[in-house]
């Protein structure tokens, strides 16, 4: 296929790129904070409490916790799809902030890089939000959860992958509809984040353990309730997997829209 | 001195259509170049080919001496660009848009923080350095681009059309700044479809068309070259008699829409003719960049 299929190699541009996001997401930072606070306040006070009533424990453990652990995942999931969609479609194409940074030494892998590590960085703080509203709520188990954050960090690299490949070929915002009703929405209800995998027909589970989500909530869960991890190296390896081929893919496809 | 810009036989093509072909020039520094052609003549891509911003199908290109694409990054951080549309950072204040644009040079925050204020300051933009962008006018916003261009002290500075949709008092303010950045050495290189300027600003020009270059020279080579000294113009027409007056004289006659261009290297009779004709609008004025333009490029609407 035709093309500019080199490896990328992003260099210290990507930083700068990085550092604009985060100096924009600074002057919106009370919007963000009602997002990143609130939303996750609703679900974990909302169903948390009130099925948690009805559900007392899931898996051994308390639903709070269960359903805290779930939406820490999910939140990057969410955080970084977004920001790969809707705000990266906006830089690239409406605001044509990408053209401007192509006059300056930065490459398209510079910035395409800065974008996906800062996916990851919001994933970061969504997870933070939401670690301290659980922290309060009693469904954290001990410093361990911690750990959360990072892997929070990964998920956000491993969303951003796909997420900027449905930008790379979108030709306006409705597109989108088809990326986060085919496959964000599913995977929010079919993860684990609000029931055990185990539950679903053993079908559906093999096809749910190929999804990201899957594996950031396994890893997840047991940081934030305070058990032992199971077999972590697998489920780093799948968002790994995510992050590094959906950026290769997403790089490739915009060079080719871009760069003509 | 070696030239600023060398680009020998650049091509750019797409499936089924060439952008670009077969396009070499030397651009010498200190100097302002100019890319002059309709719409679509392949200004913008040889604009773009030599950033690095799109690949070329063939060809050579240096700038500063240094390869492109292979030396792309060492390229760009010489140079400032004006691009054709406004693409300031919207979610930034006037100031800031120059910060954050230092920083992708590699700037450090306290050196760009120490370039600003003679930037704002050439821009005539400090009372506005704490505005957003988007309640600027096209003007400074064109004026902010410009000064934006400047904060890695490049070298050359590319203009792609840089004073398409501005009103006459914001033009002639953008053409004073650039006549005053050639001034300092810097090399310009700039596109446009404005005669005047083209006229105005260029030592050198190249007209263009349908991705070919059609000529090269200053513009006083260009008009000596392709047209007669002096043109009347006949607004509205006229009812044949001058036109066959004029023909017979040995004039060059041109229709576009519904005025009649009449060049010559002697008009004195042709004015004499025409004094005689109250009933005729007519302007008569020296040839110029425009008539050289139509000339080679013809008369059909382009797009």
């Amino acid at each position: 296929m035709r093309g500019d299929w080199t490896i990328p190699r992003p260099g210290r541009g990507a930083l700068a790129v990085w550092q604009r996001n985060l100096r924009v997401w600074r002057k919106l930072l009370a919007p963000a904070a009602v997002m990143n606070f609130g939303e996750p306040t609703l679900y974990l006070l909302g169903l948390g409490f009130g099925l948690g009533a009805f559900i007392g424990t899931m898996s051994d453990l308390s639903y709070q916790t269960f359903l805290a652990s779930g939406i820490i995942a999910s939140s990057a999931m969410m955080t970084a799809s977004f920001e790969a969609t809707y705000s990266v479609f906006t830089r690239m194409g409406v605001q044509r902030t990408y053209d401007a940074m192509l006059a300056t030494p930065l490459t398209l892998d510079d910035i395409l890089a800065g974008e996906v590590l800062w996916c990851g960085t919001k994933a970061l703080f969504s997870a933070a939000a939401i670690l301290i509203v659980a922290l309060l709520i009693g469904a954290v188990a001990g410093p361990q959860a911690l750990f959360a954050l990072p892997v929070a960090f990964l998920a956000g690299l491993a969303f951003a992958g796909p997420a900027l490949i449905m930008s790379a070929v979108a030709t306006n915002y409705d597109f989108f509809n088809y990326y986060f009703v085919l496959a964000v929405t599913p995977m929010l209800i079919l993860s684990g984040v609000f029931y055990p995998v185990e539950t679903l027909p053993e079908v559906m589970q093999s096809v749910v353990h190929l999804l990201p989500l899957t594996h950031a909530v396994a890893l997840t869960r047991p940081l934030v309730a305070g058990l032992p991890l199971e077999t972590p190296l697998l489920h780093l390896a799948v968002l790994g997997a995510y992050a590094g081929l959906g950026f290769y893919a997403a790089v490739v496809l915009i060079r080719r829209r871009l760069l003509v | 001195m070696s030239p600023v810009v060398s680009a020998s036989r650049l091509h750019k093509r797409y499936r089924g259509f060439t952008a670009v072909d077969d396009v070499s020039f030397d651009i010498d520094g200190g100097r302002c170049f100019g890319f002059l052609g309709p719409n679509g003549a392949g200004k913008t891509t040889t604009l773009r080919m030599i950033l690095g911003m799109t690949p070329m199908t063939d060809g050579r290109l240096s700038v500063f001496g240094l390869p492109m694409p292979a030396e792309g990054r060492a390229i760009r951080a010489r140079i400032g660009v004006v691009p054709q549309a406004d693409n300031l950072d919207p979610d930034f204040r006037v100031d800031e848009n120059l910060e954050v644009h230092a920083r992708y040079f590699g700037i450090p925050a306290a050196e760009a923080r120490r370039r600003i204020p003679a930037l704002l300051d050439f821009a005539a933009l400090s009372e506005r350095r704490g505005a957003k962008t988007d309640t600027l006018s096209g003007g400074m916003k064109r004026r902010l681009t410009i000064a934006r261009a400047l904060i890695n002290q490049p070298e050359l500075v590319m203009l792609d059309e840089p004073t398409t949709g501005l009103d006459p008092q914001a033009r002639h303010v953008i053409w004073a700044k650039l006549a005053e950045l050639k001034a300092k050495g810097t090399t310009l290189l700039l596109t446009t479809h404005y005669m005047e300027e083209a006229e105005r600003l260029c030592d050198e020009l190249v007209i263009m068309d349908r991705g070919r270059i059609l000529d090269r020279g200053s513009p006083r080579e260009l008009i000596g070259r392709h047209v007669e000294a002096e043109v009347i113009e006949i607004r509205g027409g006229d009812d044949g008699t001058f036109a066959a007056f004029a023909e017979a004289r040995g004039c060059r006659l041109e229709c576009q829409g519904n005025s009649l261009y009449c060049y010559s290297r002697d008009v004195a009779p042709l004015i004499e003719h025409l004094r005689q004709r109250p009933d005729v609008f007519y302007l008569h004025r020296p040839a110029g960049l425009e008539d050289v333009f139509l000339r080679l490029t013809g008369h059909e609407l382009r797009d």
